[in-house]
């Protein structure tokens, strides 16, 4: 049995602690046709399997037409965001044991356009990203002539660092209320890069961003549900940033 | 290709379950809002009767005073009660106040900006607005 | 107008209708029972007290601006579209203008002894 060989190639130990799981895969082909079909596959897995390593299993010896899209395998890269028994989440950062059932459903993020199986096209989060100016807006630069690095103090750094460590994910986007329902909503992840941006000290394009957010569609929409915040795997919390930028713009921060 | 957006819609937007409190609150706080707005319309139109003479006005009036509208009048103070509360919490969020500092993160990444304040207070939102209902009850039921 | 003046109004008569909406209900619990606060003469007599008059009719422009602001923030994350958004705007605007004026007609024409 397929199944049998891959409990067998994952435990090589001789006091093997695995067990199985129903690993539900939503499939489905939008070019084809609309429907979304599940199937079904007993994976073993061990306490630190992870559920890509499930769904690459699967891939491996069970169904190879599996749509996933993946790389670092460590949440560094931000490409294996998918919904886990129906909530956002990285597959390469959550381990089956951890999520404490005996079946276990994978399916695309939602709001985001489905390429394929369990791949989402991200391209509108990138752009509402680059919509955020995502970068120094500033006219001098540290590689002038005459000219030194820009130094900033610890406390400094630590106003926006957090927001910093974003992997473009998306998975904040797909928990977002607003965005089930509002397609031209910025989202949290604009809106958490606009507040890393405005709140470091080098920066001067404060005043361009906060004209960008400040939309009917813009950084108004959200209504600090904090659902973005919980399913962040880099605690990067766009929901600080966002209430942070909006400080801004009613007048509590300067 | 416009590829279908697969939106989660009114059912994933409205759905409280998987996220924790602040969800719920977010929910909430649109439910209060429309019930809120309804009645306000409500009573503006209710309250014009007044001007058609007092036997307008008491057959108005009687219609609010059965068992069902003391009911819906208590559900009204309740709405009232979480949406002002949970709505001056908010207020000072979305000023950046009472939602924690920004940090390096460490795992387990627990969100500062879903604090333990802002949960209190959303849970005293809730205990405000059934004490309210109570009250209400007693002074509607008690004449 | 702007979105985050629009959303600064939103606040602003949120907080003033807060407490104002505080005296009202007090008013009708603390000067006498709830029960003989709605009576006819009582309430008549409410109407024609000016600053309770004043009073209410900025509850009326308060709660109106509040609550259909929030129905157009609702009702344009729930739909998106150019038509759509348009019509929402000036829907809810005109149905506040309309709320505003019926309301004010009622408060107005009471104080005035009109009934």
């Amino acid at each position: 049995m397929a199944d049998t060989q891959i409990a067998e190639d994952q435990s090589s130990a001789e006091t093997s602690t695995s067990k199985i799981v129903t690993l539900r895969i939503a499939k489905s082909n939008p070019e084809k046709d609309s429907v979304t079909k599940f199937e079904s596959f007993q994976v073993s897995y061990e306490r630190w399997t992870t559920v890509l390593d499930a769904i690459l299993d699967v891939k491996k010896h069970l169904d190879h037409s599996v749509a996933v899209r993946y790389s670092c395998r460590q949440a560094t890269c931000g490409s294996c965001g998918m919904k886990i028994n129906g909530r956002p989440r990285l597959a390469c950062f959550t381990k089956i044991s951890e999520l404490d059932s005996d079946v276990v459903t994978v399916e695309p993020m939602s709001n985001y356009p489905i390429v394929r199986d369990l791949v989402v096209d991200l391209e509108k989060m990138f752009d509402t990203h680059k919509e955020m100016k995502p970068f120094m807006v500033r006219e001098d630069t540290e590689i002038t002539p005459n000219s030194r690095e820009l130094l900033q103090t610890p406390e400094q750094v630590e106003e926006y660092i957090q927001f910093a460590n974003c992997i473009k994910c998306g998975l904040c986007n797909s928990a977002c209320p607003t965005m089930a329902t509002d397609s031209s909503f910025l989202g949290p992840q604009a809106l958490a890069q606009a507040y890393r941006y405005v709140a470091d000290s080098r920066d001067k394009g404060k005043n361009e961003r906060l004209k960008i957010i400040d939309d009917s569609h813009g950084i108004w929409r959200c209504h600090f549900a904090g659902s973005c915040s919980q399913v962040c795997p880099k605690g990067v919390d766009p929901a600080m940033g966002i209430q942070m930028l909006r400080g801004y713009l009613l007048g509590f921060r300067k | 290709m416009k590829r279908n957006e697969n939106k989660e819609g009114i059912k994933g937007m409205a759905n409280p379950g998987r996220y924790g409190i602040e969800r719920v609150s977010y929910w909430l706080m649109r439910i209060t809002g429309l019930g809120l707005l309804a009645y306000f319309i409500g009573h503006i139109y209710e309250t014009s009767s007044i001007l058609s003479g007092k036997a307008a006005w008491d057959s108005m009036l009687e219609l609010t005073q059965t068992t069902q509208g003391h009911i819906f009048l208590t559900l009204v103070i309740g709405m009232c009660v979480f949406h002002t509360a949970n709505g001056i919490r908010l207020m000072f969020a979305h000023g950046g106040i009472g939602i924690g500092k920004p940090t390096r993160p460490d795992y387990p990444y627990l969100p500062h900006s879903m604090n333990m304040k802002n949960k209190l207070c959303i849970y005293a939102s809730i205990g405000i607005a059934a004490l309210a209902m109570m009250y209400g009850l007693s002074v509607l039921f008690g004449e | 107008m702007r979105e985050s003046i629009i959303m600064k109004i939103h606040y602003g008569t949120a907080l003033g209708a807060v407490v104002l909406v505080a005296v009202h209900i007090l008013y009708r619990i603390t000067m006498m029972s709830f029960g003989d606060s709605l009576e006819y003469e009582n309430v008549v007599a409410n109407y024609k007290f000016i600053p309770y008059a004043i009073m209410l009719e900025l509850i009326l422009v308060l709660l109106s601006v509040h609550g259909f602001n929030g129905l157009r923030v609702i009702l344009l994350e729930l739909k998106q579209g150019k038509s759509y958004e348009k019509a929402v705007n000036y829907g809810c605007l005109a149905s506040m203008a309309i709320l505003i004026a019926y309301g004010s007609r009622t408060i107005l024409m009471t104080s005035m002894g009109m009934t």
